[in-house]
């Protein structure tokens, strides 16, 4: 059997993309997508698919690549997965399809297959796009509120199914993460666009600016339709409580990457401000925290520095994301926490302890401890939060009868998620708290699924 | 997109504009407000709802031309459109505990009591009112308030019209000659609000402000209008915009609220260069 390397995407150079929001991986051109598909070996038991959230059928499609039939490739991913453009650029894949791949340890590193969907996907766009079947007639009406990926994918597959769909969307735009949180950079939001384009092909009306619970209410909602779906995230920002967290320069990683993303706020003669820091901490190693500090990097940051109280191994974001967070110059404080946040009225510092892992306790978790004596200072003028989000209440307060848990997550009937209130279903970062793009989109095709099922009955 | 059915200049920079917003009217309450933006590229702007009009689907809110997108708005005529439009948020004042309420109102933070003061006295119990401003060109709604309140009284900083003081020279004359308020709605700029706040701590008397907290979403995502009340983080926009003006800490909200106006002034400049 060949030992041949995973080919490597094309990448902007780390040292100019550094300065601009253009996006950074450009993924494979033909003759590299062609050989990287090359690499798989067609598993007959592919395991790949195991780790595959919504269950692709992938070596189906790489094979397509194969054959030069990109479009099939395309509609052979599409039986699984409404957004492969986006989820070929944002999933985890390396410890989803990839990690199971039969060639990760050995034989070269697992094949691309994230970048082989994206591939597949960017293809088929300039190129047309995949055939529309002709879909039923709408007889049914249903609403989806909140327009992120669980509620577009959730959209799309009940407007191919008969129903009338109506998105609410609380922003003066659609998308949710993928257009207030995740950067230009990473994910251009043209495709995002393309992708609600394809929405209203199907029919699907979005309204913007509704906040249900507030301008109209679900029990409205419910009343007026024969479904309803929530898909309304998990937008609430956590802080840690901590002295000096209301000093200005502190921000939650929503309200800085919203005000850059959403509003603008990177383009020259934006109206809506941001601080452009000289030296900014970001604190948290999820996704969403190198996306802040990659972020302030391109504002003209100086120095921007990834406070994270646990080590390099339990960093919670995407492998590909940490190794070009450092490319680019962002530095990691690993096994730091921070205590208080320094400065008058505007930021100045945040002093810090260093941590050490415990022992593995029986659940094989390692405990990050304070070590004694270990205070510092990081001199900095802005502190960017990144430490997680819950879902938004507003929701649940209008609405007694929406039954939540724990941080406020909707609970749901697992096989259909239908919430405790009849004809109501939920799915997404709203039910599971914050997660995946995958599993925000899994969970809207099953809602769907689940909805157009109790038509027939 | 929403159209502007009636636009009324009120003081050299306050204009009242009457929106076509049947969404927002329908379940809008006093004390909420709205969050808009002028045009596809402007930033989100929270205004308080200032009246509305549920079979006209109508809601109508004040706007102080300070910033650039205020100016911005400033420029649009009767007919035009606004791009976006959403609300209502935050929560209803809530002044039904209450029997004896005198509202504060200072400048363009007037827009706020107003639809108290009509509630009050559609509810047959008008209330005393102080609204002041620094001088006669800013007084804004008085015609208005004089129909609505029990007693009303106008200031103006520099005596330019009513009597010169302070709202809180006011409030201090009333609590000093025996009146028995057992609660103060007031609602201005902040440093207004922090010195009625004061004065009401010493006479004990149960005081609500109103916070206009630098805001972006308005729907509790972003942290951005994070308020210290009673030592506790509360969002201006979902826990708010109203809180008890005694356990604000406002210092601290003094110094939030002027982060952005360096860089707004620079728009500002922009603007009218
Ligand atoms: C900065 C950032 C980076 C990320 N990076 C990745 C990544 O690389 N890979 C990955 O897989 N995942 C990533 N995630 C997580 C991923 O984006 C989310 O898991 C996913 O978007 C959740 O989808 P959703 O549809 O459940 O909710 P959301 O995308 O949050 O969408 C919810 C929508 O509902 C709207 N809404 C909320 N309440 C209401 C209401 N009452 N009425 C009307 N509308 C309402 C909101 O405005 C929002 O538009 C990232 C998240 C962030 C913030
Ligand atoms: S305005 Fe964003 S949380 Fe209040």
């Amino acid at each position: 059997m060949n030992t041949t390397e995973r080919n490597h995407p094309i990448e902007q150079d780390p040292k100019v993309r550094a300065h601009n929001f253009d996006e950074v991986s450009l993924g494979f051109d033909d003759e590299l997508a062609r050989m990287e598909a090359d690499r798989c070996i067609g598993c007959k038991n592919a395991q790949c698919m195991k780790g595959c959230p919504v269950g692709i059928n992938i070596p189906a499609f790489i094979g397509a690549i194969k054959e030069g039939d990109i479009k099939k490739a395309g509609e052979i991913i599409a039986q699984d997965s409404n957004l492969p453009a986006i989820c070929g650029r944002v999933c985890p894949q390396e410890s989803q399809c990839e990690k199971y791949c039969i060639r990760k340890a050995k034989l070269g590193g697992s094949v691309a297959i994230g970048l082989l969907e994206r591939y597949v996907a960017d293809y088929n766009r300039k190129n047309g796009g995949l055939d529309v079947k002709d879909i039923p007639p709408q007889v049914y009406k249903a609403a989806v509120v909140g327009s992120g990926p669980a509620g577009l994918a959730c959209a799309a597959d009940l407007a191919k199914n008969g129903f009338k769909v109506t998105i609410y969307e609380a922003f003066h735009k659609a998308g949710g993460v993928l257009v207030y949180g995740i950067p230009e950079f990473r994910l251009p939001k043209d495709l995002v666009q393309s992708e609600i384009d394809n929405l209203k092909k199907l029919g699907v009306e979005i309204k913007l600016n509704v906040i249900i619970g507030k301008t109209i209410t679900l029990e409205e909602l419910k009343e007026e339709n024969d479904a309803v779906f929530i898909g309304t995230g998990a937008g609430l920002p956590t802080f840690m409580n901590i002295p000096g967290e209301s000093l200005s320069g502190v921000y939650s990683a929503n309200e800085y990457l919203t005000r850059v993303n959403l509003m603008k706020a990177y383009q020259e003669g934006a109206i809506t401000p941001v601080q452009r820091a000289k030296k900014s901490v970001v604190v948290g190693a999820g996704n969403v925290a190198m996306d802040a500090a990659r972020t302030t990097l391109r504002m003209g940051a100086e120095e921007v520095s990834i406070v994270y109280r646990r080590g390099r191994e339990e960093m919670p974001a995407r492998a590909e994301e940490i190794i070009h967070a450092e490319q680019e110059g962002v530095k990691l404080e690993l096994l730091t926490n921070p205590i208080e946040i320094l400065g008058t009225t505007k930021v100045e510092g945040i002093k810090c302890v260093r941590m050490a892992l415990t022992e593995p306790d029986e659940s094989g978790r390692r405990r990050p401890v304070v070590v004694e004596g270990s205070e510092f200072v990081i001199e900095c003028d802005q502190v960017i939060m990144s430490i997680g989000t819950s879902p938004n209440p507003l929701l649940k307060k209008s609405c007694d009868a929406l039954e939540t848990k724990g941080k406020g997550t909707i609970v749901v009937n697992e096989e259909t998620l239908e919430t405790s209130i009849e004809g109501v279903y939920a799915g997404g970062d709203a039910v599971t708290g914050a997660a995946t793009v995958i599993l925000a989109m899994g969970a809207g095709k099953q809602a769907a699924r689940a909805i157009i099922e109790s038509m027939n009955k | 997109m929403n159209k502007i059915l009636k636009k009324r200049q009120l003081t050299q920079n306050i204009h009242e504009y009457v929106i076509d917003s049947p969404e927002v009217s329908r379940h809008c309450l006093a004390g909420q407000f709205i969050i808009l933006r002028v045009d596809d590229e402007g930033e989100r702007i929270p205004l308080t709802i200032c009246d509305y009009d549920r079979e006209a689907g109508t809601v109508t809110i004040l706007v102080q031309s300070i910033g650039y997108s205020t100016m911005k708005l400033a420029k649009l005529n009767e007919g035009d459109y606004i791009h976006d439009f959403a609300g209502p948020l935050g929560n209803a004042t809530e002044l039904e505990e209450f029997a004896n309420i005198i509202l504060v109102g200072g400048g363009v933070g007037s827009a706020v009591i107003y639809p108290q003061c009509k509630q009050l006295n559609r509810d047959g119990r008008p209330a005393d009112i102080i609204i002041g401003a620094r001088n006669k060109d800013l007084l804004i709604y008085e015609d208005e308030f004089r129909d609505n309140a029990k007693d009303l009284y106008v200031m103006t900083d520099d005596g330019s019209y009513g009597e010169q003081g302070f709202v809180t020279t006011k409030l201090k004359q009333l609590l000093d000659s025996g009146k028995a308020y057992d609660c103060v709605f007031a609602v201005g700029p902040m440093p207004m609000m922090r010195a009625v706040a004061n004065l009401t701590r010493e006479y004990g008397v149960h005081t609500i402000v109103s916070m206009n907290s630098v805001m972006v979403d308005g729907t509790g995502m972003c942290g951005g209008c994070r308020v210290t009340v009673g030592g506790q983080v509360k969002y201006a926009c979902v826990d708010g915009p109203e809180f008890d003006g005694h356990l604000v800490d406002f210092d601290e909200a003094i110094e939030r609220s002027k982060f952005y106006r360096e860089i707004e002034q620079e728009h500002k400049c922009k603007m009218e260069g």
